[in-house]
């Protein structure tokens, strides 16, 4: 086992390094900061949709929130290491309230996701009403439906006149991807990943074991909004300006459908799919004959009718080959989205 | 006192509103199980027939309450035979699938209509009421979701093919066995809860100007009406819309139609977390 894991790590290290550094060749690097955004925001939906079962349509809530701490904390404190860390923090505790709201009260599936997307667009129309001069938090102006621009963008720890951009934002958003990727496969072997793992896959049995799963559903949750508002601050500082569009039905949409086409129950996967389509995009945008999202829904309900298991059950056999793991698990089924209730 | 006649025909009206945007849902999601995010957007399909239709010279009360309803309906059609056949009793992948179709229309509407707001101009003239002013048509609105609640009620209780459709629903193995169609029963309740949808659509269309991306502002509140409703169809849609709708301009009067939304849906989800199964597993039990 433990063999097996240091084994992952260095294949992670390896391949990771290997993207990181091969990437800007092929894409320019500004385009690529902002994939790395998105996949981070893939991969924290994947965790806690993926491993964890919990649908949350509303993942582009904390992406948002995360943004808007960035950029409200910076333009208070004018140095950015204290915001990236409330980046994080904020979603992860309003997550938390969230979670156990809705996880102590024991709300299905269905209810759960209706929840989750009913949050994210109280708080989007809540910020589109916020233009008026009453709307402050310390210095910073919401500024309703134009956002808040012209933040304090990330600087090296502790000396603000030293920004971090172009380039080298990329080098440090793909560092905190990979050290994030890390950390969720870490999660993941630990026991309370496989016990998130068991919860998605009978609710019931692990909680007659006597394991609290409100508890440590709110806990993964939490943890899952706090690497989607890591992803919104580092999208914040890259687009230098936040919107209530980061918290659009449109947003939430596109994170699950990453997650879909990438492959769920799998790390690698919602990155995938994240940088994929997102590339995929930006391509389109510069053509004009077919309308985007016609074709990222058909994309969608192409999968869901003939790949309902994404991509990356693929791509998972042969990572498991490369690290020379047991063939058996590389053949067990993959999970259901949204686990037992469904 | 013509204040508070105002005030009781602007509170009948969101109710009313809440039920003609969540009935064709309800029928679709409340009775199939079938979780159509594309419903805003079946809705803003019959939107954009009755304004088509009027263009070309049709009666506007007939585009409304005939054309729309029929050419939504066969869409339903077209897309349950395409795809929601496929995925009955697989909740999530249903509601993803039709998250994708929404995306394919919006695109849809965007390219065929363009992305700029267009609409019909309302038929029915205001009221006057002491020193106040009433919308006629908000008028016609709450007579619109009246009649739609008892046509519903009545089919679903009186008629044969209502029972049918309810006793498929609840076990279609049985309804099978006893010499129903259960594919051909879904594809119906499916073509009528999406003609229910456009129905609504067309209904609003001269209040709300469409735009391609307006069904977004139908969903949630729809989604949210039909599961705080709960099991029973129709009192459950008739007690949520009414509750939902009192909170809404309740907020709506006191401090800003905005905050009136967010009420809304902030009540939606205390409602959730008290009656996690909706309003009618508590009051109602068993009724229609």
């Amino acid at each position: 086992m433990r063999g097996d894991a240091r084994k992952d790590t260095l294949v992670v290290l390896v391949l990771g390094l290997a993207m990181i550094f091969g990437l800007p060749l092929l894409i320019d690097p500004h385009q690529l900061t902002v994939l790395v955004a998105y996949g981070m925001l893939a991969l924290s939906l994947g965790l806690i949709w993926g491993f964890g079962g919990v649908l949350c349509f509303g993942q582009a809530a904390f992406f948002g929130l995360g943004a808007y701490t960035f950029a409200i904390a910076g333009i208070n404190i004018e140095e950015s290491t204290l915001p990236l860390i409330l980046a994080v923090l904020i979603p992860a505790g309003f997550a938390a309230l969230m979670g156990a709201f809705m996880f102590y009260g024991r709300l299905g599936d269905v209810y759960l996701a209706v929840i989750t997307l009913v949050v994210s667009l109280i708080l989007f129309r809540w910020l589109n009403t916020t233009a008026g001069q009453g709307y402050e938090i310390g210095a910073a102006r919401l500024g309703g439906f134009n956002g808040i621009p012209g933040f304090p963008i990330l600087n090296v720890p502790g000396r603000p006149d030293l920004p971090i951009w172009g380039e080298s934002l990329y080098y440090v958003a793909a560092f905190a991807l990979l050290i994030v990727f890390l950390l969720v496969s870490w999660l993941l072997r630990s026991s309370f990943g496989r016990i998130a793992i068991g919860i998605r896959e009978n609710e019931e049995r692990v909680s007659l074991l006597g394991y609290d799963i409100r508890a440590r559903k709110t806990v993964l949750f939490a943890i899952g909004a706090g690497i989607a508002g890591l992803a919104g601050a580092l999208y914040a500082t890259w687009a230098e300006v936040v919107t209530p569009n980061l918290f659009s039905l449109q947003q939430s949409s596109e994170v699950i459908i990453w997650c879909i086409i990438g492959g769920l129950g799998t790390r690698f996967g919602p990155i995938l799919g994240a940088a994929g389509l997102a590339y995929l995009k930006f391509q389109l945008g510069q053509q004009s004959g077919i309308d985007n999202m016609f074709i990222m829904g058909l994309v969608l309900v192409i999968f869901v009718l003939l790949l309902p298991r994404g991509l990356a059950p693929e791509i998972a056999r042969f990572w498991l080959w490369l690290i020379g793991a047991n063939r058996r698990t590389a053949r067990r089924r993959a999970p259901r989205a949204g686990g037992q209730n469904g | 006192m013509d204040l508070a006649v105002v005030i009781l025909v602007e509170v009948l009206y969101a109710i009313a509103s809440l039920v003609l945007i969540s009935a064709g849902l309800a029928v679709v999601f409340g009775m199939m199980k079938v979780i159509n995010l594309a419903h805003g957007e079946f809705m803003v399909l019959g939107g954009y027939t009755v304004i088509t239709a009027v263009g070309l010279g049709v009666n506007i009360f007939v585009a409304m309450l005939i054309v729309a309803p029929l050419v939504v309906g066969l869409f339903g059609l077209i897309v349950e035979r395409l795809v929601f056949r496929h995925l009955y009793g697989r909740m999530i992948d249903t509601m993803l699938a039709s998250w994708g179709l929404s995306l394919m229309m919006i695109g849809a509407f965007k390219m065929i209509f363009g992305n700029t707001q267009t609409g019909v101009t309302g038929p029915i003239p205001g009221l006057t009421v002491g020193d106040y002013q009433i919308n006629g048509y908000n008028l016609f609105i709450i007579v619109v979701s009246l009649l739609l609640l008892a046509g519903m009620l009545a089919v679903l209780r009186g008629t044969r093919a209502g029972l049918i459709a309810r006793g498929t629903m609840q076990r279609s193995d049985m309804a099978a066995a006893m010499g129903h169609s259960p594919d051909r029963i879904y594809m119906t309740t499916f073509a009528v809860g999406s003609a229910l949808a456009g129905l609504a659509g067309a209904v609003m269309a001269p209040l709300v100007g469409i735009v391609p991306t307006a069904g977004a502002g139908f969903i949630a509140k729809a989604f949210i009406t039909v599961i705080a409703g709960g099991p029973s169809l129709v009192t459950g849609l008739a007690t949520a819309s009414g509750a939902f709708g009192l909170v809404n301009q309740a907020f709506s009067f006191l401090v800003s139609p905005v905050i009136g939304d967010v009420a809304l849906l902030v009540a939606a989800v205390v409602l959730l977390r008290l009656m996690p199964k909706g309003i009618t597993t508590r009051f109602f039990r068993g009724r229609l």
